[in-house]
């Protein structure tokens, strides 16, 4: 049973200016400049469309909003993004989230919200996102494992979802959930974390408008082993924290239990902010590999890692007063 | 007939043998097939080797005694030195490559992360082994050589702990070289026993 979800407020739903400024980029993206101008069908005075890196198939979506939070550093390419994964789903290895999922069914998709809420219940992935505009975030990405990656995710503010169903005072938390599906999920077999995947936040950190709730990446659906149809992305916060093929949402009082947290408390905290100052207890947190750019890629990989992943202007505030190497 | 016999003539393809990983590593690395993240590949699988390969060496005298192939210790020198020879590439990878750039972590890194000063420590364990591998080493040591070779032991189980230390949580992997090395020092320690009882003269070195 899947009830209808709450509208989406007015506020939002409106066309922003930005959005009617930036229709060429939503043009592009939908890959019908690449087309006009294959037929001929552009002036000599249009811009000419940057070919795209990664080719445009089924499954690309419409875009209202572009913006580059990654300091125009350089993306990392649509195969290494999609084929370096971790997603424990579908088996440790990092090219095995690729390989395993493909038996994963992201449709037909639906959400549950529960807790402390005044709209609880199930609801299909089609109302979730109806009329619900996409906008691409160019974020970059930094794994526990120090290695990091730069993404451009399309999706929404976490916040626009969790305010339609109107948390009460007593939610204090935002609980997540993965899908439990082992038929689906080979890797769920195997005991390597206490299945189903947890993650949590703060519900302040919930609602900030960096935090986004994806749907696709590089101008397309998800794939399965991104966590397709639905993910999280905290882009101050370890990877970890990015909690894939999200089937339940839940508002708590108190902090959610989280996957990581709960295998190994003294490595993984429940706020996991990108913080060169406080290393893993096995492993330096100063640097880190980026995996980003094209061609001969052995040297000069390794950069200084920035507090909060280089957000710390937008979400330093969130932590003020709180030891950092207490609650890491 | 240019070899003494035929053990001689199967060390050159075993030399080659163990110099393919080295290869294919090599042709994977400038020819980009290493992945998004090859400096990660060329670190996990120079190491790999250089555990297969002092497992290997570890394994020559259980074998023996097991199958009764005494000759199987001819090989034992060549392959301690090739695991070696991949230790050292690991190592190498890790500081030049890896760390490129960041050098004053180093020391930050070999102090502070237990995996890492184990690794290290596996490392320098072996340096001595690969110094004294030559037959005048050998003869100049006598009966010592043997004691200082059993550090090999010691090097390996580092090497095992310093791979099951780095890994985030499926450990199945790191368990079966421990489970190995574990094997290994079992299929031994009957034998040693026996030895300590009777006289020393088993244990000279054995010149290949």
């Amino acid at each position: 049973m899947t009830r209808s979800v709450p509208p989406v407020s007015p506020s939002v739903s409106i066309t922003p200016q930005a959005v009617y400024h930036n229709r060429r980029t939503i043009l592009k993206l939908l890959g019908l400049g690449a087309a006009a101008l294959a037929t001929g069908c552009t002036s000599q005075a249009a811009p000419p469309v940057p070919v795209p890196e990664t080719p445009r198939r089924a499954g690309t979506l419409a875009v209202s909003r572009r913006t580059d939070d990654a300091g125009g550093e350089a993306q990392t390419p649509y195969p290494d993004a999609t084929q370096y994964n971790n997603f424990y789903e579908f088996g440790t290895g990092k090219s095995d989230p690729a390989t395993n999922s493909s038996r994963f069914k992201p449709r037909p998709w639906s959400l549950e919200i529960a807790g402390h809420a005044e709209k609880t219940g199930r609801f299909a992935l089609e109302d979730i996102l109806a009329g619900q505009p996409l906008e691409e975030r160019i974020y970059r990405m930094r794994c526990v494992e120090a290695w990091s990656m730069v993404i451009p995710w399309l999706g929404f503010p976490l916040a626009n979802l969790l305010k339609r169903f109107a948390p009460t005072s007593r939610a204090k938390y935002v609980a997540f959930t993965t899908a439990d599906r082992p038929a689906q999920m080979p890797g769920l077999a195997d005991r390597i974390l206490d299945w189903p995947y947890r993650e949590g936040l703060r519900l302040d950190e919930a609602m900030h408008p960096l935090t986004l709730l994806v749907v696709g990446m590089y101008g397309r659906e998800l794939p399965n082993q991104n966590g397709a149809p639905l993910r999280l992305v905290v882009p101050w916060k370890y990877g970890f924290k990015g909690i894939k093929s999200i089937a339940r949402i839940e508002f708590t009082e108190q902090q959610p239990r989280t996957a990581w947290n709960v295998a190994a408390p003294g490595e993984y905290g429940f706020y996991a902010n990108v913080n060169p100052a406080v290393d893993h207890p096995r492993w330096s947190q100063q640097t880190e590999r980026r995996i980003a750019g094209t061609g001969f890629n052995l040297f000069g990989n390794r950069i200084t890692t920035q507090p909060f992943n280089g957000y710390a202007e937008q979400v330093a505030h969130l932590y003020a007063g709180m030891d950092l190497r207490k609650y890491f | 007939m240019i070899f003494r016999d035929r053990i001689a003539a199967t060390k050159p393809l075993v030399f080659i043998l163990c110099l393919l990983p080295l290869a294919h590593l090599t042709w994977s690395a400038l020819h980009g097939s290493l992945g998004p993240d090859p400096v990660a590949q060329l670190e996990h699988r120079s190491g790999d080797w250089a555990l297969r390969l002092l497992l290997a060496t570890l394994a020559i005298t259980p074998l023996r005694r097991f199958s009764g192939w005494h000759p199987a210790i001819r090989f034992r020198r060549m392959l301690g030195l090739f695991a070696f020879v991949y230790a050292c590439l690991h190592l190498t990878i890790y500081v030049v490559i890896d760390l490129g750039g960041f050098w004053s972590q180093l020391f930050g890194e070999i102090a502070k992360r237990p995996y890492i000063t184990l690794g290290f420590a596996a490392w320098l364990l072996l340096v001595p082994l690969a110094a004294t591998s030559t037959q005048r080493m050998m003869r100049r040591l006598g009966r010592h050589w043997q004691r200082l070779h059993r550090l090999a032991y010691l090097a390996a189980l580092f090497g095992v702990l310093h791979y099951v230390w780095l890994v985030k949580a499926d450990h199945r992997e790191p368990a079966l070289y421990l489970g190995i090395w574990s094997a290994l020092m079992l299929a031994r320690w009957p034998r040693r026993a026996r030895y300590a009882r009777g006289s020393g003269a088993a244990m000279a070195p054995v010149r290949n």
